[in-house]
């Protein structure tokens, strides 16, 4: 607790022992005393509310709460009611302790949970001697020394010692890595075994650690429509209560007055007053950010990034999820598994191929190099064009080789072989004449079944699998998945437009997700209306892009962020209908003379508790 | 320019009515009040003087909560 909670809890249990031996006390005869004595509670229990109430009234803010606590408990004093005009006060500074209590358990906890944060770097000096530092302080390119235990503060490369890392502080599974001299390691990772010496790559705030805390952090700001919703809301009922216990104090005992009854007016007022204490809003309006907070924090120690409560909203709608293939359902370890039709020796065609594709990071690019096995020779290719969708043409050697698709291959007016052969079909073409081709081919994930079962499970109603890939390729991966449909041979741009036809066929509410690897289909995850981009650890692109980021490459994943979305979502609306219901009811009630102050209280500060215990479960979504 | 800056305050209420308040501040493009990270981010009209806006902010929040802390 801080001190302002020890504090108010003090005054709390002072102002209780007070009351509760001035219930005891017979007082009765002594109408004077009895009010000085409830005085001392109240006052110590309330006077903080009530010197804002006055404060806001002075700056021509008057609605807000502390002039409706400040009015309702004067009011009740004013009757006579000491009892509640004291429990009013008391009840409503308890819901505010507990409020304030509740919020700061949550921080604590997401911190926790979320405990990427490093503390400190051991630089290393020139003498060989290690020193302790913000991490802020360090700059790229210095050499950090991590100990066995330590978190790697800043993204680097490692330059010397092996060690196993844990990821699951990033990913929310503890699956351990190996890395030795030479890999890259992102920041959050925990070394478990040996001594690493790493040369930072990037500064503190730019680090993996930092940029995902930051996210996490800021996802709050990104407001969802049931926050607005509730912001207006707020805005509204706050002053239409108030009017309307005026109305309820003055106009029923007038119109009593006028067909010649007894005004009765304390009874209206005192009407008027259970009004303004069950017009709080703050029940409403702290469980909702709460639940948010709550649903983002328990996502991200699932290595689940939700970028904004919009985002979850929007996910929790989610009724067609729409897949890259590669990285997305399969692994995208292209493996060259085949040269077929070759007019040369096969290794020639696979070196002259490599050198063709040198230049790009596609990962069937990045298969054929390394079935080739060797650091290509930069010196002899010139002129590399990428042609989107279809393949690179360059000069290697002086010649000219195409190494691409059946699209290249018109293009660049070579008939090919077909290939029979499961796989993406890399064609070469050599100097205008076919060369042959290479065949590649790819793994499914292991439990990309399971997860377009879970997916269906969690209420999407439709999947479908966008590929560049081949018509036979992406109908024996879809058969095998058990995706509903896909769309094969699709350039980029096309992609973009399958997911807006998706879009345009979806009715009301539905929303297309898309799921990639955020390396390629940038475009496609913006367009989306909400982008999901995997395995994206270490990648900023991926990061950049994305509404939702997941750290790992478990497809299985997908279904799980749905799945806390809509227990985030359902719990909001639960409080949202609760609250609102239960207080309009009392309104109603109150106005009738059949809800007392207590119905009031319970109205105010009991919602309230429940609301944010309700909230607070938003938290526990490990199990889902 | 977007700058984000840590607050304290007590309630969520209030850190909406400091979200409104932030917003009508002159020089003031958009805001956002995070009551769960307690953060405030402001993005600031092109040529505005930031540190003359937020003096304004920290002003006009004052009006609307009077218990609130903005960290400049």
């Amino acid at each position: 607790m801080t001190k302002k909670q020890k504090n108010l809890l003090a005054r709390v249990i002072i102002a209780g022992i007070l009351m509760a031996v001035l219930a005891v006390l017979p007082l009765e005869n002594y109408p004077v005393l009895r009010f000085l004595l409830f005085l001392v509670p109240y006052l110590t229990v309330g006077y903080d509310i009530l010197r804002k109430a006055f404060k806001g009234i002075l700056n021509r803010q008057v609605f807000d709460e502390h002039f409706l606590m400040g009015v309702a408990t004067i009011g009740a004093m004013a009757l006579g009611e000491y009892t509640e005009g004291v429990a009013v006060m008391w009840f409503y500074q308890i819901g505010e302790l507990f409020q304030s209590y509740a919020v700061g358990k949550s921080r604590r906890n997401i911190s926790e949970l979320m405990d990427i944060r490093p503390d400190y770097a051991n630089l290393l000096a020139e003498d060989g001697s290690t020193e302790r530092v913000d991490p802020d302080d360090v700059e790229v390119g210095s050499t950090i020394v991590v100990n066995p235990g330590e978190k790697i503060p800043i993204d680097g490369v490692v330059t010397f010692g092996s060690s196993t890392l844990n990821t699951a502080a990033l990913t929310g599974e503890s699956l351990p890595r190996d890395v030795k001299a030479g890999d890259e390691v992102i920041s959050g990772c925990v070394n478990m075994s040996g001594l690493l010496r790493i040369e930072t790559t990037r500064e503190f705030d730019e680090s993996t650690a930092s940029k995902i805390l930051d996210l996490v952090e800021n996802a709050g700001s990104r407001k969802s429509r049931s926050e607005q919703f509730i912001t207006k809301f707020a805005k509204v009922y706050t002053p239409a209560v108030c009017y309307a216990a005026l109305a309820l104090a003055v106009i029923p005992p007038v119109v009593r007055l006028i067909i010649g009854l007894a005004p009765n007016f304390p009874d209206w007022i005192y009407r008027a007053l259970t009004f303004l204490v069950i017009s709080c809003p703050c029940a409403i309006v702290v469980s909702i950010p709460l639940s948010f907070f709550g649903g983002i924090g328990g996502a991200s120690a699932n290595g689940i990034l939700i970028k904004g409560s919009n985002f979850m909203e929007t996910l929790s709608e989610v009724a067609v999820a729409a897949f890259d293939k590669t990285g997305t359902i399969t692994k995208g370890n292209f493996a060259v598994t085949g040269v077929h039709h070759a007019v040369m020796e096969n290794e020639k065609l696979l070196e002259l191929a490599a050198l063709a594709e040198s230049h790009s990071s596609h990962p069937i690019s990045r298969s054929i190099l390394a079935a080739y096995g060797k650091e290509p020779d930069a010196a002899r290719v010139s002129g590399v064009r990428e042609i989107s969708g279809a393949g690179v043409v360059a000069t290697v050697d002086g010649h000219e080789v195409a190494a691409g698709n059946l699209r290249l291959m018109n293009e660049v007016g070579v008939t090919a072989e077909e290939c029979h052969s499961t796989g993406t079909i890399v064609h070469v073409a050599v100097d205008g004449t076919y060369a042959g081709h290479i065949v590649i081919a790819d793994e499914i994930k292991k439990n990309a079944a399971d997860a377009v079962r879970a997916l269906k499970a969690a209420g999407v109603r439709k999947t479908v699998m966008l590929t560049g890939d081949k018509e036979s390729v992406a109908s024996a991966v879809a058969e095998q998945v058990g995706i509903d449909e896909f769309r094969a041979e699709l350039l980029p741009a096309d992609k973009v437009a399958a997911v807006e036809k998706l879009i345009e066929g979806c009715s009301g509410k539905d929303k297309v997700a898309f799921v990639g690897d955020g390396i390629n289909d940038a475009p496609v995850l913006a367009r989306a209306d909400i982008g999901i981009a995997m395995g994206a650890l270490g990648s900023d692109a991926a990061i950049e892009a994305a509404d939702v980021v997941l750290m790992d490459d478990d497809p299985k994943k997908i279904a799980k962020a749905i799945r806390i979305a809509k227990k985030c979502i359902r719990i909001v609306y639960e409080n949202i209908y609760f609250a609102i219901g239960v207080k309009l009811a009392c309104l109603v009630l109150g106005a009738l003379g059949i809800a007392n102050m207590w119905l009031a209280i319970f109205a105010d500060v009991g919602v309230m508790v429940l609301c944010v215990l309700n909230a607070v479960r938003c938290l526990s979504v490990r199990s889902l | 320019m977007k700058k984000t800056y840590k607050i304290d305050v007590d309630c969520a209420n209030c850190a909406n009515k400091m979200e409104e308040a932030t917003k009508k501040t002159a020089g003031v493009k958009d805001a956002s009040v995070n009551f769960m990270a307690l953060k405030m981010k402001v993005e600031f009209e092109d040529g505005a003087d930031v540190d003359a806006v937020m003096q304004e902010v920290v002003k006009n929040c004052k009006v609307v909560e009077d218990d609130c802390e903005i960290f400049l």
